[in-house]
């Protein structure tokens, strides 16, 4: 057997009272695509870290290429040949790919020889892994499948042999990630070894030679991809069965509670986001909306919620039209009885300082669940804010917590609990399971089926195409700001979404 | 980011920062070949023990706490309100101009609660002009709130020396408003009670401060306009998500931290002076940021700091007596230290304090 490329033995790191690893061992042969899953918070990203020299771990031996190592900064990774691609990119977006792939190397006070000899490093790398991208381009108007490209370019002109990915397709489309799939497979027919880290299933049956998982921050299996199976992972990840399938209640649809006609928007750039797109939302069932993300969604779902203007077109809610002459902000649709669950659950549906139970009334806070009286009642907030957490199981239950310290699942169960506790008749969703653990999936998954058996309305919009398949009754796909097309759940396969995504409109793609 | 324990926060780091203030100005006392312990028990002795000290102390502190609370409120909306000063300034304005009017005939009981509306009404006003081009057109409040700190004070020139200016008299100054008007000062209180206690310019605003403290704890924590608020601070994506006003928010915010800085004025025109006289706010103003950023935004660290700054100010009048070579500016070098240590270097300690505590950032 071949000498490993990374060889981790007993590595233990503590973070006060938490042990996010605990005696992790793994071996990462040379030359292969080595995937770690876990739940959030399971202790993939301190393994990393403490592999690229961010953390110094308490105990444990790390060997690259047979050779015991001490890695305590990043400094010291590169020279060993490791190199890292964060989930969100370190680059400069003003600079050109050639000028932030030179970064850090620039090679003298006067940028004319250094920048001669990265040009055709950078070219060499670019043939030699047919990595593509123009270096004279800018790297903020390039799209983030390609500026994940300078990454890993920026890596390979460090000398990276051994190459970290930290989920590295949250942020892409789905041909997107195809397309990273066969760069990660052009890489290992170069002999760099990727360690890939993920939460999601597919990408690791479909491009890892094998797996490690972690759970609560031990390793808990060695896999060879090619031997296991989706249910295995899953079920190692969380150390139950869980099912994919949703339980399905079936649509009964009730009249429309909100509707939209003509909408129209242009960004302050003057380019066309949203182009006449008009919609039915019936209660009683979930309308799927599908799209590569940028395609438009975001924007609809802002300007149905209020927080955008209408410029042109007009959305009804019972007798109530809202309309460029008569807007309505957040508040006043709130009112109207609609909910939001933003797709940003960092910037927007939380704030991230403030502790659960100031979290629990935003945008309620002129309600009652700040208490009856003229001042803010923290004793009524907190009780409110204590029974949510029960009943929809965020943990812990603690209504002093701040925000930012739950993990991303019950983040999102407290954002999915105070948008559904008024029973609202409308409800607007927008990633609801972005970040979010597998059993955090199912239990939002189930909430949602039961809002939509309550009658309520519901918009769906995800990036996880299978998700809409699961939840949605009708999917209505959307691309570069205009409506393909709609199918009903019966007849959408991803196949046929997947083409109408790509902007080839219904009939042609039947 | 790393979290401590709230004490450290709130206790241990304040003081750790205060301390190396006073260290650093200490080696400067030593450079100027003066023994700093002494400069120190000077400044102490001068700031609560000798006679009337104390009263001084907490004149000043009255007026760190007014523009302090200022400069807290706005800060809680993510707005850095630099124009306390001028604020101030229009402040003395607006109770004069009450006072002027009224005072020849109008009772006190009447008069006073007039005069600290019309205190508040303009310091409000100097604020809103700013707050306005912000919430509706963009431009920076800390750009425009400085500029408005020197517009409101050549104002001020222009009417102190003009129109305003008392009668026969070539000092750019009002004439002293009507004893009616007056806030009484504590001394004439504690000494109507039996109480023997020296004179000084301590008078009835410090109480009001206190409530001032007060209501704004009430405000920001209490109630749903402050939850609100600090919203907005924390992040305006979500406020808006919420469907908070953003702009009527910052308009509203600013127009109350206004209204406080100019409440700084009744503590001088009403108070101790009884006039107005050219640039009363010396410099006030400006510190609050400092006290605002020391005391955390909270109105009990407001309230510490203050007092700090207060007995500074006032320990600093008694080491210009004591010494020839030290002057008043050491407390401004002092104060400059501690805005340093506090402000800009808040943060400094907080790593080697979270490894000593055996804390560190989570992954």
């Amino acid at each position: 057997m071949t000498t490993p490329a990374v060889r981790l033995t007993g590595i233990t790191k503590r973070f006060g009272p938490v042990i996010a690893n605990d005696t992790v061992d793994l071996e990462v042969a040379s030359g292969t695509i080595h995937g770690i899953v876990g739940e959030n918070g399971a202790g993939k990203s301190t393994l990393v870290s403490i592999l690229y020299g961010f953390y110094s771990a308490d105990s444990g031996m790390m060997e690259v290429d047979g050779a015991p190592v001490t890695i305590a900064d990043s400094a010291q990774a590169i020279a060993h040949g490791i190199g890292m691609v964060h989930q969100h990119f370190m680059l400069i977006p003003d600079f050109t790919v050639l000028e932030n792939v030179m970064l850090g190397a620039e090679g003298g006070a006067l940028l004319r020889d250094g920048k001669a000899a990265t040009r055709a490093e950078l070219l060499r790398l670019e043939r030699d892994y047919a990595l593509d991208v123009d270096p004279d381009a800018v790297v903020g108007d390039l799209p983030v499948g390609m500026q994940q490209r300078v990454e890993i370019l920026k890596a390979l002109r460090r000398g990276a042999r051994i190459l970290i990915l930290d989920e590295p397709t949250g942020v892409l489309t789905p041909a997107e990630t195809d397309r990273f799939f066969d760069i990660l497979r052009g890489l290992r027919a170069q002999g760099v070894t990727v360690l890939l880290i993920t939460h999601k299933l597919r990408e690791i049956m479909d491009v890892t030679d094998n797996v490690s998982v972690m759970r609560r921050g031990k390793m808990v299996a060695h896999r060879r991809t090619a031997e296991t199976t989706r249910e295995e992972i899953a079920e190692l990840m969380v150390g139950r069965t869980v099912s994919f399938e949703v339980d399905r209640i079936d649509a009964v649809p009730g009249p429309v509670a909100m509707s939209a006609h003509g909408l129209t928007w242009h960004d302050a750039g003057g380019v066309a986001r949203l182009s006449d797109v008009s919609l039915d939302l019936r209660n009683g069932e979930i309308l799927g909306l599908a799209g590569v993300s940028g395609n438009g969604q975001s924007e609809l779902l802002d300007i149905l919620a209020g927080i955008v203007p209408v410029q042109a077109g007009r959305i009804v809610i019972g007798s109530r039209e809202v309309a460029a002459q008569s807007p309505a902000d957040p508040a006043q649709m709130r009112r109207l009885g609609l909910a939001h669950v933003p797709e940003d659950r960092h910037q927007r549906g939380l704030i991230l300082p403030f502790d659960a139970a100031e979290n629990s009334v935003l945008g309620y806070h002129d309600g009652p669940r700040t208490g009856d009286g003229r001042l803010l009642d923290p004793k009524a907030m907190h009780a409110h804010c204590a029974a949510l957490m029960a009943r929809f199981d965020v943990r812990p239950g603690d209504p002093r917590q701040r925000a930012a310290g739950f993990s991303g699942g019950n983040q999102q169960k407290l954002v999915m609990a105070r948008e559904i506790e008024p029973e609202p008749r409308i409800m607007l969703i927008g990633q609801p399971t972005r970040g979010v653990d597998i059993g955090g999936i199912a239990f939002i998954h189930a909430e949602i089926m039961a809002r939509k058996a309550a009658g309520c309305a519901i918009l769906l919009v995800s990036v996880e195409l299978d998700e809409i398949l699961a939840l949605s009754d009708r999917i209505m796909v959307m691309n570069a700001g205009r409506v393909v097309g709609e199918v009903p759940r019966a007849k959408a396969d991803t196949r046929r979404i997947g083409m109408m995504m790509a902007g080839v409109a219904e009939d042609s793609a039947a | 980011m790393t979290r401590l324990p709230a004490w450290a926060d709130y206790v241990l780091i304040p003081l750790l920062n205060l301390a190396l203030a006073l260290g650093v100005a200490g080696l400067v006392v030593l450079a100027i070949g003066e023994n700093p312990l002494h400069a120190m028990r000077v400044m102490i002795e001068g700031a609560f023990v000798y006679e009337g000290a104390l009263g001084y102390t907490l004149y000043y502190t009255t007026n760190f706490i007014f523009t302090g609370l200022a400069v807290a409120v706005a800060f809680h909306a993510r707005l850095f309100n630099i124009g306390g000063e001028g604020q101030a300034y229009l402040g003395g304005l607006g109770a004069l101009l009450v006072c002027l009017a009224l005072d020849s005939w109008m009772p006190g009981p009447l008069l006073i609660p007039l005069a600290i509306a019309g205190a508040a009404a303009f310091g409000a006003l100097w604020a809103l002009i700013p707050a306005l081009l912000q919430a509706y057109r963009g431009s920076h409040i800390v750009i425009t709130t400085i500029m408005f700190n020197f517009i409101g004070a050549g104002l001020m020139v222009a009417v102190l020396a003009g129109p305003l200016m008392r009668s026969g008299q070539s000092n750019p100054e009002s004439r002293e408003v009507a004893e009616a008007a007056r806030l009484p000062f504590i001394h004439d209180i504690l000494n109507a009670m039996g109480f023997d206690i020296a004179s000084s310019p301590l008078n009835l605003a410090f109480p009001i401060a206190l409530l001032a403290c007060f209501g704004v704890w009430v405000l920001i924590w209490r109630t749903r306009w402050g939850y609100a608020l600090r919203a907005m601070g924390q992040s305006e994506p979500a406020a808006v998500y919420a469907g908070i006003p953003v702009a009527r928010m910052i308009v509203a915010a600013m127009a109350i931290s206004g209204a406080l800085a100019g409440l700084m004025a009744i503590n001088t025109l009403l108070g101790a002076q009884g006039k107005v006289v050219l640039n009363f706010p010396s410099g006030f103003g400006f510190t609050g940021i400092a006290v605002a950023l020391m005391g955390r935004g909270h109105p009990v660290g407001i309230v510490l700091a203050a007092f700090l700054f207060g007995a500074l100010f006032q320990g600093g009048t008694e080491l210009d007596f004591e010494f020839t070579t030290i002057t008043r500016e050491m407390v401004l070098l002092i104060q400059g230290l501690i805005i340093l240590f506090s402000g800009a270097l808040a943060l400094m300690f907080v790593p080697w304090i979270s490894r000593l505590l055996g804390r560190e950032g989570g992954a």
